[in-house]
């Protein structure tokens, strides 16, 4: 989890006027609290129990990023955001010469197979948001109103409708009625499969790894498979 | 947006929705549709006007609208009003941060 290191970026940029809101999409936010009450943000760090910003930003993975100008203009829609991590920090491929991950189960080790293949761009994001907080309008990542319209996601009647299922399905769900609730996280997954808060959110809450179940008919591991882990999150659209 | 009856609180409507009713008809961002005699505070009069996906649930009196269909999830490159809790439950406004460059990072614990 990345919070304290966008709160590290925080630090950085918040003098030369950037701000950050973190915003958890979770159905229970005693989830979040933990990580954030570790993290100790000093930045507005948000609780979106019913994925708000799935209907009215176009998020559809986490996590993702939207840049807010001064004046209360989104400059870049909703995108796959990663903040750099500080030197020392990056983890990535395991030596061969180290031991062996003990106790994972066989769906354990899938999953981490998959999660490898995911891309990340922590430095090429990074880097654009300093240009941004440094230039402004007049950085190459700005894009204009149309384009920002453009770039954010299509909604046609079952993306808006999934929306609808997945609003009573959390509702069900925080009421304690999670059996109820299922039916309507299955609706909402069926009309818009690309949506991915809608099914982690809904896996979790019935399997700590978001592994198969008999409430759902797909998972996380079966999905990236069917998918193709490299199209996970889709590439930044930026100028190099 | 979710409703526990078919009439819909047009103040709640605008703060979740973005949809405001003006003189005009219904109006978010730049966009205004005129009402031509509809009720907005009835929910499937206002689903069929709008073009919004009004889902029911009988067994437990829910209903849910959802968001207009057709074009994109962002009809303006205006930001929407966002008023979310913090973990205390107090709501922070996102315009609050007006005259600042916002990065609004969405994450989850799962």
């Amino acid at each position: 989890m990345d919070l304290p290191v966008w709160q590290a970026l925080r630090a950085e940029l918040a003098p030369h006027g950037l701000e950050v809101v973190t915003v958890a999409l979770d159905i229970d936010p005693e989830r979040a609290r933990p990580w954030i009450e570790r993290a100790q943000p000093q930045h507005p760090s948000l609780i979106d129990s019913a994925h708000v910003l799935d209907e009215v930003l176009g998020v559809v993975n986490v996590p993702n990023g939207i840049w807010i100008d001064e004046d209360g203009m989104i400059v870049r829609p909703a995108e796959p955001a990663f903040p750099e991590r500080p030197a020392g920090t990056v983890s990535g491929p395991r030596p061969a010469s180290a031991a062996p991950v003990p106790d994972l189960s066989d769906h354990q080790r899938a999953v981490l197979a998959e999660a490898r293949k995911i891309r990340v761009e922590r430095e090429k994001y990074t880097a654009a948001l300093r240009d941004w907080v440094a230039h402004g309008a007049a950085s190459r990542f700005v894009l204009g109103p149309d384009e920002v319209i453009e770039r954010s996601r299509p909604r046609g009647v079952e993306q808006a409708t999934a929306a609808a299922h997945f609003e009573i399905g959390q509702h069900l769900h925080r009421s304690g009625d999670a059996a109820a609730a299922i039916a309507h996280f299955r609706q909402a997954h069926r009309l818009d499969p690309d949506n991915w808060t809608y099914k982690r959110q809904a896996w979790i809450l019935v399997h700590p790894e978001q592994g198969p179940t008999e409430h759902y008919d797909s998972d996380w591991l079966r999905d990236v498979q069917r998918l193709g882990a490299e199209r996970y999150y889709p590439p930044l659209q930026m100028p190099e | 947006m979710l409703l526990t009856s078919l009439t819909v609180d047009l103040p709640a409507l605008a703060a979740r929705t973005g949809w405001e009713m003006k003189p005009e008809g219904a109006c978010k961002g730049d966009v205004c549709v005129p009402l031509a005699g509809t009720d907005p505070t009835n929910a499937r009069a206002l689903a069929a006007r709008l073009g919004m996906p009004l889902v029911e649930d009988a067994a437990h009196g829910l209903w849910a609208l959802g968001p207009e269909v057709g074009g994109r999830a962002l009809t303006t490159a205006r930001a929407p009003e966002i008023a979310l809790p913090n973990l205390e439950g107090q709501p922070f406004h996102l315009s609050s941060l007006h005259g600042r460059k916002v990065l609004l990072v969405a994450w989850a614990s799962w």
